[in-house]
């Protein structure tokens, strides 16, 4: 396959960047996008360029590092599927494919496709954790989970954080992300003691990164990799309601978890 | 942090002062339109229905008091998170896609600002009684009926019968009925009402009350256009 690749180039977070056009020569349909651009990449290296920046580590759609937008649709349009994971054979012979980072306020552009995501790890240093101390490995069925619990728990638990929901987001908000990470410890025994203030100290944090707000569009849960609901967005709204009908903002804002 | 704070600025309190705002804006919307269809029983109902609220200020105030109220909260947290999420994406995407967002949840703003430019116009229009803005030359408030009751069916008979001032009410219901068949079910979202149990059956429910809504209050311009009702 022969491919003409349009691909946003910027050198640092402080340059401007624009847009260049790659010819992808003798590409195999089994190669993932990752591999096509390293295949691009080693052309450009060879011819001395600077090759294209992007993001991957795992490049089996469990990490979510890898973070492009695909002819406008980040991932690239293949339900529950991460770039890494996308293959070329979803694209025909001779297509042009624009390639684009992630576009928010909150991520700025580090380099090419390369994007800063570090307002995600600070919101889940605000409340993405169980304070307690650590020992002995308790007996596995000393604390029931009721079954239909741990599973919703697992369903949140699965998001990556590749942060394809901001990036698809018309306002560019975090909410899919913050609501998946507040369910999937506020479900479970361990998780509801710090309940209310992890709802609120997230949220704050999300609110502090200059993420938007929620138009319940949808958007972010069907480009999620991981199909993670907009229920939990739902779940995430009334837990934070909870909060403040139980009056419990005047709690301190908790010391990061180590 | 304080209550105050965390309501008022925060993302998901906006979200819930939009979405109480909207709710009780939604059920007047219902009732205001009920009140509206008695034009169908003919002018003795109609002014008696007019005459009643003009004469019992312990209801008509409160109603006015509170819908303001109501409507300066939405207004003024659609514009505050709508400034937001502009702020959020300052660099636009080359190719533009839209993925799944309805038509209706991407224009909430801009359905929402030119109800809100009708609102100004109908309460001149009908509640104000200015008489330039109705385009027919009439004083309405010189209209009364034989018992000496303001004349509502007449006002809205003679109002409607220009076509302009009847096309304007049908964009602007049909864009009401835009905007409320994404914000009826939103609004259970955002106030966190919402699962996968019953969310499909309150976008159903959203979709169809604005559908009736939209029947309903078109039914009023478009007859006395007909010459139905006159
Ligand atoms: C009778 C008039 C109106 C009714 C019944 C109404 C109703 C609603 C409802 C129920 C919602 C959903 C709330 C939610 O998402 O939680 C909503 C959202 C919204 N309304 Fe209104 N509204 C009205 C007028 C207006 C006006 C005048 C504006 C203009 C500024 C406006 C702008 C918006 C915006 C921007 C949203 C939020 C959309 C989003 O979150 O992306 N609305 N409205
Ligand atoms: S590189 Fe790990 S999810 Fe794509």
């Amino acid at each position: 396959m022969n491919l003409t690749l349009r691909v946003w180039r910027q050198k640092n977070a402080h340059t401007p960047g624009e847009f260049r056009e790659y010819e992808a020569t003798g590409i195999v349909p089994d190669m993932s996008f990752l591999e096509m651009l390293d295949v691009v990449n080693e052309g450009l290296i060879a011819r001395g360029g600077e090759p294209i920046a992007f993001d991957s580590d795992c490049r089996e759609g469990i990490c979510g590092t890898c973070s492009l937008v695909i002819n406008g649709i980040p991932h690239g349009g293949q339900r529950g599927t991460t770039a890494c994971q996308l293959h070329m054979r979803h694209f025909k012979d001779g297509d042009r494919i624009t390639i684009e980072p992630w576009r928010a306020r909150a991520f700025p552009v580090l380099r090419d496709l390369v994007v800063d995501r570090s307002p995600f790890d600070r919101i889940v240093q605000s409340g993405g954790f169980v304070s307690v101390n650590t020992g002995q490995a308790v007996d596995a069925n000393c604390l029931p989970v009721p079954k239909d619990d741990s599973d919703l728990a697992m369903d949140a638990a699965q998001c990556i954080g590749c942060g394809a929901c901001v990036a698809a987001c018309k306002n560019a908000s975090a909410m899919l992300f913050v609501a998946a990470k507040v369910s999937h410890l506020n479900l479970l025994p361990q998780g509801k003691a710090e309940k209310d203030r992890r709802a609120l100290n997230m949220v704050k944090a999300m609110d502090e990164a200059g993420f938007g707000n929620c138009s319940v569009t949808g958007s972010c849960e069907a480009v999620c990799p991981k199909e993670i609901s907009l229920d939990f967005i739902a779940r995430m709204n009334r837990d934070y309601a909870a909060a403040l009908l139980k009056g419990k903002f005047h709690a301190k804002a908790q010391a990061a978890g180590g | 942090m304080n209550l105050f704070s965390l309501i008022f600025g925060s993302s998901l309190g906006k979200k819930f002062v939009m979405a109480i705002s909207g709710a009780l804006l939604f059920g007047f919307v219902v009732a205001h339109m009920l009140g509206n269809l008695q034009v169908f029983l003919g002018p003795e109902q109609l002014n008696a229905y007019g005459h009643f609220l003009q004469t019992t200020p312990e209801i008509l105030w409160p109603a006015r008091l509170g819908l303001l109220a109501m409507v300066v909260l939405h207004i003024w947290s659609a514009i505050r998170l709508s400034r937001e999420n502009k702020a959020a994406r300052p660099i636009a995407y080359a190719v533009q896609k839209t993925v799944k967002a309805s038509y209706a949840s991407r224009t909430m703003l801009m359905s929402g600002l030119i109800i809100a430019a009708f609102v100004v116009y109908h309460l001149l229009h009908f509640t104000v009684l200015m008489q330039a803005v109705n385009l027919t030359g009439q004083n309405f408030s010189a209209l009364l009926d034989v018992k000496g009751r303001h004349d509502v069916y007449r006002m809205m008979v003679i109002g409607f019968s220009h076509p302009a001032v009847a096309l304007f009410y049908l964009i602007a219901v049909g864009l009401l009925c835009l905007h409320l068949s994404h914000g009826v079910s939103s609004l259970f979202q955002s106030l966190g009402l919402k699962n996968k149990f019953y969310g499909a059956c309150l976008d159903r429910f959203a979709k169809f009350a604005s559908l009736i809504l939209f029947l309903g209050y078109a039914a009023i311009p478009s007859a006395i256009l007909l010459g139905l009702v006159k």
